[in-house]
């Protein structure tokens, strides 16, 4: 087949999305593909029409990739594509719409206000702070409401960090969302196809559980895959993240990001496309379920032309 | 016939990264990536205004002095440039290399330099040479970001002393050597750039530089002058070196082509004590053998034919612009309440927004402009520069610094009145002070 590869953009995470790439790349040449790697630029619309690829794989992460902006692009050509469709990706890249939906269907989710920019600047929402306090308690989590990465994300253990975690967060998006501080533990279910793969559990090794580095970095973190939970629980995280995954409208394939806390998992995000790096965490969920990383790439290219 | 290899590596599996996380040496825990990097993968995009760079313009260079230079080699001596040459460096390029810190009035033996692959490599031999795991190292606040992980792969413990406009406070280093020496530890060495300083823009003063010479002496502390940019002067008074001051006992001195000539040949060199030189050369040979041969040919003949002075006067005039260029935007665009160095030579300028903004958070918002720099906290190996930044003026055109420094402007601008909508809010809902109605 030939395969178009979108790769880089100009998200914040163009470097792990290069990352994803590349290795794609490769599973694609062993698979016997024909590649066309792209970046995402001018020339994009010109390039997929004079190549007229069978498929386009999307390694994009972060906005623009992940948002639904080029899925699109992609339909209105008439290109199919890995990874969920564009309403999907719309639900996902939005954390705030993600929790409403999943509120929605009754899957739990920690309690959240979300701040735009325009309302603090225009309308005076900073005098709501201390309600947004009561809403979600102490201590809570400030983050951008469309970052993929951990990028701009604080915790806030005393009301009066709450304007410097949100200049933070509004630096990487217009809007922002307080979120309550779940302890507990981190876990990722990734979902390919129908199948949800074995639970990972990233144990950060050094302390600060919001570490954008222990993500992408080998040895910033331990993974352990199956994490070990035991049948009931495993068993309840993993239909907790496939109802996540159905309800936004995720298909082909996509991470739910969990917290299992003392009340049992809650949602903290879904990913529309995981990262497919090296240290990635769908790509080892699918090892464990003896999936390896070629296999699950022809996979994935499968249920995008299903 | 035979099969070809199969031309790609294989796929690395999850216990393949373990079995690699398990193989790595404990010092490259600290050699991490981080967020700061994948977002810097953006400027490398055409769009991008980067002011985060330290390139010289070698556009700049005229090519018809390339060919003949390389010309010259192809007739002359191309056997010679396509081989290994010695460690020590080719005796040609080491009697150019004192000629040109003649021109800064340092007089130097050519049997005392060594050429190195870029001034990087001086740096990291030099550290290889006197740092064991733990020792301390001390160097300016903020230092060179490059040299940082350099330090940190030779598991130093980096000691930073604060600099102002007269470049490290003299008074702040003897009170941190007294205090080291309560814990009975003493310095290795101390790394400074002290003209036109990378990225703070400082440049140390004389009396500073007798003085931080008489300590090294008394104290029998190695200086390591690192001085790239010395020769791009725009104005002021030259000063002596360090190394002129002290005479070669105590300081060791690292020199490059990089900004004065060109970044691609990797030409720097040390001038150390014989001592230090042989191990350098031991160093130097374990890690590269030689610097290339055929760069260093390129450069000796280009210094001994007697027109690079010329050059470097236009670099002068070239990057003296664009210094004014962005030093008159900053005045324009960048809020009420930062400031900026206002390097006499070099490369950078070193501006600092009021604290409340965090130039990495800024970051993320001036490349969604177009836009990049380096964030100060990466000069720092202790969280501090988190609102400073280092802006580079001698990679890019002045129309587009004025356009990079006028988005940075904006965006800051913009973050600046959304914190204060925040928190003069919070001052209005402040209950009145006790004993008003």
């Amino acid at each position: 087949m030939k395969v178009a590869l979108l790769q880089g953009g100009r998200s914040l995470e163009r470097g792990v999305s290069l990352r994803s790439g590349a290795r794609v790349a490769e599973a694609l040449l062993d698979l016997g593909h024909h590649v066309e790697t792209m970046d995402l630029g001018p020339d994009l619309v010109s390039r997929l029409e004079s190549t007229r690829p069978d498929i386009a794989f999307i390694a994009l992460h972060g906005t623009e990739g992940e948002d639904g902006t080029i899925q699109a692009l992609l339909e209105l050509l008439g290109i199919p594509y890995t990874g969920p469709g564009v309403a999907a990706c719309q639900r996902c890249i939005d954390k705030s719409l993600a929790k409403y939906i999943l509120r929605e269907h009754d899957l739990p989710t920690p309690d959240w206000v979300t701040y735009s920019e325009a309302a603090i600047r225009d309308f005076g929402a900073a005098s709501s702070f201390p309600q947004a306090v009561e809403a979600v308690g102490m201590p809570l989590v400030a983050k951008p409401a469309s970052q993929g990465s951990a990028l701009g994300v604080k915790v806030v253990t005393r009301p009066e960090e709450i304007p410097d975690a949100l200049i933070t967060a509004l630096s990487y998006d217009s809007r922002a969302l307080l979120e309550t501080w779940v302890s507990g533990r981190e876990l990722a279910v990734s979902v390919l196809g129908d199948q949800v793969l074995p639970i990972v559990e990233a144990i950060p090794t050094d302390s600060n559980s919001y570490d954008f580095e222990a993500r992408y970095e080998i040895g910033g973190a331990d993974f352990v895959c199956p994490a070990d939970l035991g049948g009931d629980k495993a068993g309840e995280v993993s239909r907790v993240a496939l109802s996540a995954f159905n309800a936004l409208g995720c298909s082909g394939f996509s991470r739910v990001d969990l917290i299992l806390g003392e009340t049992g998992p809650q949602v903290l995000e879904v990913n529309a496309i995981p990262g497919l790096t090296e240290t990635s965490l769908l790509p080892q969920a699918a090892e464990a379920a003896g999936i390896d990383f070629n296999e699950m790439i022809e996979q994935i290219l499968g249920l995008a032309l299903e | 016939m035979a099969s070809s290899p199969p031309p790609r590596r294989s796929q690395t599996r999850s216990r393949d990264l373990e079995r690699y996380a398990s193989l790595f040496a404990k010092r490259t825990r600290v050699m991490r990536s981080s967020a700061m990097r994948d977002m810097m993968a953006i400027t490398a995009r055409p769009e991008v205004i980067s002011l985060a760079g330290g390139l010289p313009d070698t556009s700049t260079f005229p090519a018809g002095v390339f060919s003949r230079e390389m010309d010259h080699i192809a007739k002359t001596s191309l056997a010679e440039a396509l081989q290994y040459g010695p460690t020590e460096g080719l005796d040609s390029v080491r009697e150019q290399i004192s000629k040109v810190m003649a021109a800064e009035g340092a007089v130097v033996d050519p049997a005392d330099v060594t050429p190195t692959t870029g001034g990087q490599q001086a740096i990291d031999l030099i550290t290889k040479v006197l740092i064991d795991p733990g020792d301390v190292l001390i160097c300016d606040a903020p230092t060179y970001p490059g040299a940082i992980p350099t330090f940190c792969s030779y598991e130093a413990e980096i000691v930073q002393i604060e600099c102002d406009q007269d470049g490290m406070k003299i008074d702040v280093l003897e009170e941190t050597l007294v205090s080291l020496a309560a814990e009975g530890r003493k310095p290795k060495f101390i790394y400074s750039i002290p003209t036109f300083q990378n990225p703070g823009g400082s440049t140390l003063s004389l009396e500073r530089r007798r003085r931080l010479v008489e300590i090294a002496r008394r104290e029998e502390i190695l200086v390591v002058e690192d001085n790239p940019y010395g020769l791009l002067r725009y104005e002021g008074e030259p000063l002596p070196t360090l190394l002129s001051l002290d005479g070669g006992d105590y300081v060791v001195y690292i020199g490059t082509f990089s900004k004065v000539l060109s970044a691609g040949l990797r030409i720097g060199w040390l001038v150390s004590p014989t001592p230090i030189r042989e191990k350098i050369v031991l160093g130097k040979g374990a890690a590269d053998l030689c610097t290339s041969t055929l760069t260093q040919e390129f450069a000796a003949r280009y210094f001994a034919e007697g027109q690079w002075q010329e050059y470097i006067a236009e670099l002068i005039a070239i990057y003296r612009n664009r210094r004014d260029a962005m030093i008159g935007a900053m005045s324009e665009y960048f809020p009420h309440g930062a400031f900026w160095t206002k390097p006499q030579g070099g490369l950078f300028i070193w501006a600092t927004m009021p604290d409340v903004l965090n130039t990495e958070d800024l970051l993320a918002k001036a490349l969604s402009q177009n836009v990049a720099f380096v964030p100060g906290s990466s000069a720092y190996v202790d969280g501090r520069g988190a609102s400073s930044m280092r802006l580079n003026f001698s990679g890019v055109r002045e129309d587009r610094i004025i356009e990079g420094i006028r988005r940075i402007g904006a965006v800051a601008r913009e973050q600046l009145k959304l914190y204060e909508t925040m928190t003069s809010t919070d001052e209005m809902r402040l209950p009145p002070p006790e004993g008003e109605a």
